[in-house]
């Protein structure tokens, strides 16, 4: 019976796990991993040095930062925010409730070019809200603060979504046990109610950065996209595309992959420990 | 410690829907007192009322002297066992019971050598030694129960509440944990009230039984009273099983049809009347006056006893008797059964 407990075929009482797995596999490949090698063979077609020159260009570098920490800064405002509007939703109930509930994944469905748009006319020094603060000096729209305005956008369902459910699921009595032992608001939030959904915060959190990392459409229209001060790493890929630098492009998109993908990873682990601690969550 | 709770004419509503209508119920220093009744019967909104997790629309709940809105959550010190433990999952069972001391402000709070101490004395009291460093879901039901239990305590409540705090276990599990309970409470004498559905639970733990219908205390008294002398139709219902007569009153004596069943009634209540009868208080008699001829159409097993279901002449339900000896009549038999024991309500 070696066969039988290897580790390609557990014993199950469940069929199908064979043509699952081979189903999964094939189409992991094809839709994920084959595009990222070719683009690995792209970017290595453009030689070493191209390579160093290109990565370690001033202008790579810039984009690079303002994309990683533009999209670390609003996936952190996300966490807060949207783990308070995930926690009103769920514990109390008040008028336009649900209407608030469904425009939370207005950022969802709405085209991010749309949103774009959007914002640079309500940010821009003659909108809305960019001329209340033009006359304190403030500008948000065709500067680096607007484009986090605009990830911050884009990410916010991410974390309420993700947080709902396990909040749902809290019943409200743990924390009535935390008030009747003594504890004070304080003390209630910060080791009964969030312990619990750090995990779940966690996978927002991330699912927030991924998206603001990846943004293309909704930052073009308010950044301005000024090199070296507002001009965004995706951006950078199509305006060397746009030049048919085919190679550089491929580079920069090496590189996001690269940084993403062992972020994810770092925090894919954390959450693993977490799991085995508490039980599922 | 302990302190008196007294709850003064309570009323409190959700929307449309009255949950309590005036109730009032006084609860003396290290009584065990149990509130009983079907769900829906405001018994756990009252239990809240109590803690102060719900407010009320009118009266007061005090403690001792003190008006209960006059202290804050904290002061209260008020140890509440919720029905699904609420313990807190990412804690161990030693943090879990620790987290009131630790809650404490910074003037009242023990060492933390005192307070490792005082949870591991918590934990030998509810027979958990040597489990601090679990987490809650390593733990059985009845484990975190007792956890949940160990948690209250430790901050040295004046008054214990428990909701349905075996409402979520097995039969097993609760017959065990009622006696420890019990045991428990005559040990450490805290103010306890305890809400249940379960009359047999109420009955066998309680000094003091309140049972609650529809927003209202119909009775409060005494596993003894309230089980022997019901105040009320619903109250003789909820206890156990229990036969109905109607039956007509004149002078001492009950008549069903033109026969005498019941005599030496001291009410002097005339008229129709509903004679409601235990299956223990029918026996089977020889030829006696005041019996209540019948034919024995079924006999069943119902635990230790052996129980018959007799046919009598002008009333649609069989009556349920239970059967004293092990001489069990057989299916088809007339027999003849004597009431010892009812109460007698006026008909509605």
């Amino acid at each position: 019976m070696a066969a039988a407990t290897s580790v390609w075929r557990q014993p199950s009482i469940l069929p199908g796990f064979g043509i699952a797995l081979g189903i999964t596999l094939s189409a992991l490949s094809l839709i994920v991993l084959v595009p990222l090698v070719a683009l690995a063979l792209k970017a290595a077609s453009a030689g070493p040095a191209d390579i160093w020159a290109v990565t370690t260009s001033p202008r790579t570098l810039a984009a690079l930062r303002l994309s990683f920490l533009g999209a670390l800064f609003a996936a952190c405002i996300n966490a807060v925010f949207g783990m308070i509007l995930a926690w009103v939703l769920v514990r109390y109930d008040f008028p336009g409730r649900r209407f608030i509930d469904a425009a939370v994944d207005l950022p969802f469905a709405l085209p991010t070019a749309v949103a774009g748009i959007a914002l640079a006319a309500i940010y821009a020094p003659n909108g809305w809200v960019g001329s209340l603060l033009a006359p304190y000096g403030i500008k948000i729209a065709y500067t680096p603060l607007g484009v986090m305005v605009a990830l911050i956008f884009v990410g916010l369902p991410f974390v309420v979504r993700t947080v709902q459910p396990v909040l749902q699921e809290m019943q409200a009595d743990v924390e009535e046990a935390a008030a009747l032992l003594g504890a004070g608001r304080w003390r209630t939030i910060f080791t009964v109610i969030l312990p619990p959904i750090y995990p779940a915060l966690l996978t927002g959190f991330v699912l927030a950065f991924a998206r603001a990392v990846g943004e293309y459409g909704s930052v073009i229209f308010i950044a301005g996209n000024v090199p070296m001060v507002s001009e965004i790493a995706p951006l950078l890929i199509v305006i060397r595309l746009e030049q048919f630098d085919y190679a550089g492009a491929a580079v920069v998109a090496m590189l996001m992959l690269l940084i993403s993908f062992g972020l994810i990873l770092f925090v894919n682990l954390i959450q693993a420990r977490a799991r085995r601690r508490f039980g599922d969550v | 410690m302990s302190v008196a709770v007294t709850i003064e004419s309570i009323e409190k509503r959700f929307d449309a829907f009255a949950a309590l209508r005036g109730v009032s119920l006084d609860i003396q220093p290290a009584e065990l007192v149990a509130l009983l009744g079907p769900s829906g019967s405001g018994k756990t909104t009252l239990l809240r009322l109590i803690a102060g997790l719900e407010q009320a629309d009118q009266g007061r709940v005090l403690f001792g002297e003190t008006d209960m809105r006059d202290l804050s959550l904290r002061d209260r010190r008020i140890g509440f066992v919720f029905q699904h433990y609420a313990l807190f999952r990412t804690m161990t069972v030693g943090e879990n019971v620790a987290f009131g001391l630790k809650s404490r402000p910074r003037a009242q709070r023990p060492e933390p050598a005192e307070i490792r101490k005082r949870v591991g004395d918590l934990l030998e009291l509810v027979q958990l030694p040597g489990l601090d460093k679990r987490y809650p879901s390593q733990l059985s039901g009845g484990q975190r129960q007792r956890v949940a239990l160990a948690r209250a305590l430790a901050i040295e409540p004046r008054v214990l509440l428990l909701d349905e705090p075996f409402g979520a276990l097995d039969a097993k599990v609760r017959k065990d944990l009622r006696a420890w309970l019990r045991d428990l409470h005559r040990r450490t004498g805290h103010t306890t009230v305890f809400v249940t559905h379960d009359q047999e639970e109420a009955l066998e733990l309680a000094d003091r039984v309140a049972i609650l219908n529809d927003g209202r205390i119909e009775q409060v008294g005494s596993a003894d009273d309230v089980y022997d002398h019901p105040a009320t139709p619903f109250v003789c219902e909820f206890l156990g099983e229990v036969n109905k007569l109607p039956v007509k009153v004149v002078g001492s004596q009950a008549f069903f049809g033109d026969r005498p069943v019941l005599g030496g009634l001291s009410q002097n209540q005339g008229g129709q009347a509903a004679l409601y009868v235990r299956p223990q208080h029918l026996r089977i008699v020889d030829d006696l006056p005041l019996a209540l001829p019948g034919v024995v159409e079924h006999l069943r097993r119902n635990g230790p006893l052996r129980r018959a279901e007799v046919a009598v002449q002008g009333l649609a339900k069989r009556l349920d008797v239970d059967l004293a000896s092990q001489v069990a009549p057989a299916i088809g038999e007339r027999i003849r059964l004597r009431i010892t024991h009812g109460s007698l309500f006026a008909a509605a």
